[in-house]
């Protein structure tokens, strides 16, 4: 069971108050963009065994979508984060380089 | 204009914790920037209740407002001064980004009481909350069993719930289920 904190409300809780968005930070493809950009966009996942980023909604809280750092393995949530960014913010990725040394996700290590 | 009627017609479940559907209430939907001084300002001159603290709901006299999000405020107020409260609201919100709306017939309140204890256990059947750190004065939106649902506690041995109208019966029978059994848990 993943214990998530909303960063709009502040509301700490079980993952069945909230509701999964799938994967984090992806740029989206659109007319004019080439095939192969726009079947990476569509189908290309990381699909991570570890640190993985994605996006969550407070579906039954506040209402808000934001960020979520954790580790796939062990369910560990390293923090949670503003939805209006399109990269993890550097005080977040340091602690996850301190708690998984060598980890890596897309162009994050 | 007809008078208003209430989801469940005020029913009530007697038990060891009571289950009581309440109203008509009025109830405004206030969305903007809570955090705006332009909104706080316009907020408490036209209800006289400031805006509250993230998660934490405020009043004055019979008048309370709930922080429901960064950009949503729920205003209750007796039924027969929602007119009079939207439209000095909106006026007072001016060129503001933000929108006032009646919504007192969307949603079906509740009111639980018990002893404090039972009543923190019975919503912890339903809800996935730490009652035993939940406050007089905060507000939670939380999921009841399936249904959405906002609470507080007024006051200790008591507990305001509200949620969507269309779904009033099963908030009441499920309440009411968890409301029948005895404490499990001692203190
Ligand atoms: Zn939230």
């Amino acid at each position: 069971m993943l214990i998530l904190t909303c960063p709009y409300c502040g509301v700490t809780s079980e993952e069945t108050e909230f509701h999964g968005g799938g994967e984090a930070h992806l740029k989206r493809e659109g007319p004019g963009s080439d095939d192969q950009a726009f079947e990476g966009y569509l189908f290309h996942r990381e699909n991570p065994y570890g640190v993985h980023f994605e996006r969550w909604r407070h579906v039954y809280g506040c209402g808000k979508w934001f960020h979520a750092a954790r580790d796939t393995q062990t369910l560990e949530v390293f923090g949670t984060y503003s939805a209006q960014v399109t990269t993890p913010p550097e005080d977040l990725l340091a602690v996850i380089r301190d708690k998984r040394p060598g980890w890596q996700w897309r162009d994050l290590a | 204009m007809s008078d208003p009627v209430t989801a469940l017609s005020n029913a009530v479940a007697e038990g060891p914790v009571r289950v009581a559907e309440t109203g008509p209430h009025g109830m405004i939907t206030l969305r903007g920037d809570l955090s705006s001084d332009a909104v706080a300002a316009a907020v408490q001159s036209a209800t006289g209740v400031a805006v509250p603290e993230v998660r934490r709901l405020s009043s004055a006299g019979d008048r309370s407002i709930l922080w429901m999000s960064p950009d949503e405020a729920m205003i209750l107020v007796p039924r027969a001064e929602v007119a009079q409260i939207v439209t000095a609201l909106t006026q007072a919100l001016g060129t503001a980004h933000a929108l006032v709306a009646d919504m007192s017939d969307a949603r079906a309140r509740f009111r639980l009481t018990g002893e404090d204890a039972h009543l923190r256990e019975v919503m912890v059947r339903l809800a996935p909350v730490d009652m035993d750190r939940f406050e007089t004065g905060e507000i939670r939106r939380t999921r009841l069993a399936q249904i959405p649902v906002a609470l507080w506690m007024p006051e200790p041995g008591a507990i305001e719930l509200i949620c969507f109208r269309s779904v009033a019966k099963y908030a009441f029978d499920v309440l009411t289920v968890a409301a029948s059994s005895a404490r499990v848990f001692a203190e």
